[in-house]
Parts: structure tokens; C-alpha cells; sequence
């Protein structure tokens, strides 16, 4: 495809003339976070359509979980999305541990909400950051890495890594939470909450953001629901879908976790919903911190498992939506199929509804607000 | 929890009654899967309007395609829906079985246009087929990419990827 190519349009005003034309944009543009190719057909200053072109990630995760065993597998899951490993590292054994029919000791399954919670703020953050950085505000970028940093070198404590932390296992975690974690978490809550509020104050009046982010890229309910979005972005079109609520697992239903919505469907909503999202994890990580058992936080398993013939589909909510796996097992020590349920491979399909119209320089600002990460798209 | 998978079994014997009562015999098979999760199979042919079906009767009201997975079982060819109904409360599983030689099915992009881009990845990986599909070209390969990755009998060096 030609980078732009000319078709010049009749104009309802006599004498003048206007021209569609197509706009590359990527695939190595800064705020398309990763590679992506966005190919924008304009007319003017208006965006008359969008052609998303993916697949410049693509590493053939699916094959490389076939041909590995379920604990090497593990591993692996943290690539697919690079910014919620935990997450997706509890998706996959979750999907494992149903195959097997497994139940994980109390004390395991708690300090796995502990680590998703801490995970989920740690990518909002980033989000964040970034987000306002395509907007062009620097300053908030240094706040949330500053925390985001924080809740890294936690996980390094955990499993010796901050960003492939490997640190689920089927049946359970690595090992126990280390000396002084739990200390240093709550401290780390107690001054992060009120970051939160001091991030809203910096951002949230700010006029230019405003005009950015509100009344752009609106979503309505039904849009969203027929094309599959899930996470903070139908939730700021006001539906209450939440697979911690909706298909509970771990310990979610005993915390009672609260689904933060908004009903205006614009970047700006998207935008509180995440700011919410951020206080009710801390809220709910206080509550597993405070409820937190003793005991083993490993169940007793074989080194290498055979998960009897069988299928799982089981889901998690991620920081971008629902992510989950979809295991077939043959009886063997490899997965027959793994499939990945990847939120922003499906969030981004919506991208072309959200732009139809819209100005050209609203198009980083939409983009930006569906919060997409590359790895798991193109997987 | 316990009580927890109790309320979800009464919502999944409501939607496999009403799945039952509707459809007839136009499935294959019927089942309670996992606590909350119903598997239904059905021939290629049934797909649209069990589709149809299951997307705007009351009480169903399967309107979000979660997943769409194709599946290379060797001898066969699957393609497996995963749907969730905001309303009942409950997953379902939709498999259809197609054959190696001719696997083509009809898409469901005009029920759940999310779909879309998960025909198309199933096309790409194992090269099936789904009519009336609007665009169905390869997505996360190269456009000029031979074979179809996914498949079993797609060759890997030394077994290994």
C-alpha cells in the first residue's frame, strides 16, 4: 500500500475542493505503545475510516504452549501481556488447576489476590503515565513510575524478577511471602492512597485533558457488548461487567468486590474508571491483607503433571479486561491446545466505530484511552 | 463458595432447559461442562440460527462472544464459541465439527460482530473457512505467509518452536 495516496471528493461548497486521502500512522509511532499500524483514511481534518493492521508481535505463543509442559508454560504467559504478568500467570494456572480438579490451599489463593491487586494498579500506572504523555502532559508520567517502580521491586522480593516474575504455581505460589513484605505493603498502601487522590487533583481539573478526553470516542452499551469489550472500557459505558463478579474465582466473592462504573462511554470515563479501580484495590488488598491465613501456599503436586483428558475455560480479570485460556488436555504432559483470550486483541477491533468521524487529533487520544498492549494482541 | 456454585447450577439447569425446549433436535449434544459453563454441539449446518437463537430469546440473551477458538483434533477440524449472557448469568460453549477436507462453516460476524478478527486468526492459524465473512484475509501472519501455523501437521524444526 502506497503511504498516501490522493482521491480527490466532490465538496457541497462550490469552488472548493477537499481530497481523502490515507495516512499511515506506525507502525513504529510513540504512542502506539508497541508496534501497530493504524492506516487512516481522512477527509480534511475528519477521519473517515481506520484499518488496523497487527500481527508485527506475533511469536506463535499459542504453538510455543503446545510443545512445552504445563509448568514451563507458566513462564511464558508473562510475554503475552508484559504489563500484568501476575494476572496472566493466575489465568493460566487457574485454567490448569481447573482441568485437575485442584483445590489451592487458602493462604495461596490470598496472597495471589494480594499480587493481582498490586498488579492491577502497577499497570493502570503506566497507563497513566503514558496516556497523559501522548496528551502531552510530562509531569504525571513521573509520579505513577515512581509507585509503579515500588510495586516492582515487591515483586522482586517475591520471585526474583520484576517483570517475568514466574511466581504462580499450579496449585498454589512459588513460596511464601518473604520477611518485611507485608510491612512494607501496607506502608506502601497507606502513602499510595492518598497519591491517587493527589494524581486526580494534578489531572483531573486540568482543562486541556478535559477537552481531550470527554465527549471522545464515545461507546454505547450495546456497541460495546456485541463486539466483545470487556474491562474498564465497557465499564465506562455503564455496564456492570466485571469477571470478578460475573464468573468469580479465588477469593474475589468473599472480598466483595465492587465494579467501578461510569456511564458517559468517553475517554474521559474510561479515565475514572481506572482512577476508581485503583482505590478499590488498595481497599481490597487491605481487606485480604487483614483476612490473610496461615498455612501451606503450595498444594502437594507432581513434578511433572498429566492433567486427565479434558477442557477449561477459565477467565481472570485483567487491567485491559478478560483474560483467560481455553486448555484442551489430552492426557499428557503438554497442553493440545492453549488458547489465549486476549482482551486488547478484541478491544482494539473497535477502534475503526470509535474514530468514524472524529478529528484527526483525536485519534492518539482514543487510541490511548482503550489501553491496548501489543504483546497480547498479536500473542 | 460452595453455596456460590449452587446458585450458578440452578442458572445453568434454567438455560439447558430452555436450550433444550428450543432448539429441539437440532443439537448434538447437551451438557453441564464446568459449574458455570454449558457445552453445547452442534452440526455445521444448525449454527446461524442456533446462533440467532441464542442471542435474542429471553432469558438467554447470549450477546458477548468471549472467545472463538479453532481447534486441530486430527482427525476433524473444531471451531468452539465461548458466550456470555449478561443477564442469566452463565457461560456456554458452542463446538461445531468440521471435516479436514472441506472446513468450511458459516461466520457469525452478522450476530456478534466481534468475531471478526477471531474468524479471521482462525483462517490464518488453521485455514478455516468461514462464509460471508466480510474481509477474510490473514491477521497476524504476513499476507504472503504459506500454510497454517496452528495445525498439528505444520512442521516445526527438531519438534521444538
Amino acid at each position: 500500500m502506497k503511504l498516501i495516496e490522493h482521491h480527490p471528493i466532490e465538496s457541497k461548497v462550490a469552488g472548493l475542493r477537499t481530497e481523502e486521502m490515507l495516512l499511515n500512522m506506525g507502525p513504529q509511532h510513540p504512542s502506539t505503545h508497541g508496534v501497530l499500524r493504524l492506516v487512516l483514511q481522512i477527509s480534511g481534518e475528519t477521519v473517515t475510516d481506520v484499518t488496523p493492521v497487527i500481527g508485527y508481535l506475533h511469536r506463535g505463543m499459542e504453538k510455543i504452549f503446545e510443545n512445552r509442559t504445563y509448568l514451563q508454560g507458566i513462564r511464558y504467559t508473562n510475554n503475552i501481556d508484559y504489563l500484568s504478568q501476575m494476572i496472566n500467570e493466575h489465568a493460566f494456572v487457574g485454567a490448569v488447576e481447573q482441568l485437575l480438579n485442584l483445590d489451592v490451599p487458602r493462604r495461596a489463593e490470598y496472597i495471589r489476590v494480594i499480587v493481582d491487586e498490586l498488579q492491577r494498579i502497577a499497570s493502570h500506572l503506566v497507563w497513566l503515565g503514558t496516556y497523559l504523555l501522548d496528551l502531552g502532559a510530562f509531569t504525571p508520567i513521573n509520579y505513577c513510575f515512581r509507585d509503579r517502580d515500588e510495586i516492582l521491586e515487591m515483586f522482586e522480593t517475591l520471585g526474583g524478577s520484576r517483570f517475568n516474575v514466574n511466581y504462580m504455581r499450579v496449585g498454589g505460589v512459588l513460596a511464601d511471602l518473604p520477611m518485611g513484605f507485608l510491612g512494607r505493603l501496607e506502608k506502601f498502601l497507606h502513602r499510595f492512597i492518598h497519591t491517587v487522590d493527589e494524581l486526580e487533583e494534578l489531572i483531573g481539573g486540568n482543562e486541556i485533558f478535559e477537552v481531550r478526553t470527554m465527549n471522545v470516542g464515545r461507546m454505547s452499551p450495546e456497541l460495546g457488548i456485541a463486539y466483545g469489550i470487556s474491562g474498564p472500557c465497557l465499564r465506562a459505558s455503564g455496564v456492570n461487567f466485571d469477571i470478578r463478579t460475573f464468573r468469580p474465582y479465588s477469593i474475589y466473592p468473599e472480598l466483595g468486590v465492587v465494579p467501578q462504573v461510569e456511564v458517559s462511554g468517553d475517554a474521559f470515563a474510561r479515565y475514572q474508571v481506572r482512577m476508581n479501580e485503583m482505590r478499590e484495590s488498595v481497599r481490597l488488598i487491605q481487606r485480604a491483607i487483614e483476612g490473610l491465613p496461615g498455612g501451606p501456599v503450595r498444594a502437594r503436586m507432581p513434578h511433572l503433571l498429566r492433567p486427565p483428558k479434558g477442557e477449561s475455560y477459565y477467565t481472570v480479570e485483567s487491567p485491559r479486561g478478560e483474560m483467560g485460556y481455553y486448555l484442551i488436555s489430552d492426557g499428557s504432559t503438554n497442553p493440545y491446545r492453549a488458547k489465549v483470550r486476549p482482551p486488547c486483541f478484541v478491544n482494539l477491533q473497535i477502534l475503526p466505530e470509535l474514530l468514524r468521524g472524529a478529528r484527526i487529533g483525536d485519534v492518539v487520544s482514543v487510541l490511548g484511552s482503550i489501553d491496548i498492549i501489543l504483546g497480547e494482541v498479536d500473542r | 463458595m460452595k453455596e456460590m456454585f449452587r446458585i450458578h447450577d440452578k442458572k445453568c439447569e434454567k438455560v439447558t432447559e430452555k436450550v433444550r425446549a428450543g432448539l429441539g433436535q437440532r443439537f448434538l449434544s447437551l451438557s453441564l461442562l464446568a459449574y458455570d459453563m454449558v457445552g453445547l454441539t452442534l452440526s455445521p449446518e444448525s449454527l446461524l440460527e442456533t446462533a440467532e437463537y441464542l442471542r435474542d430469546t429471553p432469558g438467554l440473551e447470549f450477546q458477548f462472544l468471549s472467545c472463538l477458538s479453532g481447534v486441530d483434533r486430527q482427525d476433524r477440524l473444531e471451531v468452539v464459541y465461548h458466550l456470555h449472557s449478561l443477564t442469566a448469568g452463565v457461560s456456554l460453549q458452542l463446538t461445531v465439527s468440521l471435516p479436514n477436507d472441506r472446513p468450511e462453516v458459516d461466520s457469525v460476524t452478522s450476530i456478534w460482530p466481534g468475531a471478526n478478527w477471531y474468524e479471521r486468526e482462525a483462517y490464518d492459524m488453521y485455514g478455516i473457512v468461514f462464509r460471508g465473512h466480510p474481509n477474510l484475509t490473514r491477521i497476524l501472519t504476513d499476507d504472503e505467509f504459506v500454510g497454517h501455523p496452528l495445525r498439528k501437521s505444520y512442521w516445526t524444526e527438531g519438534g521444538l518452536v
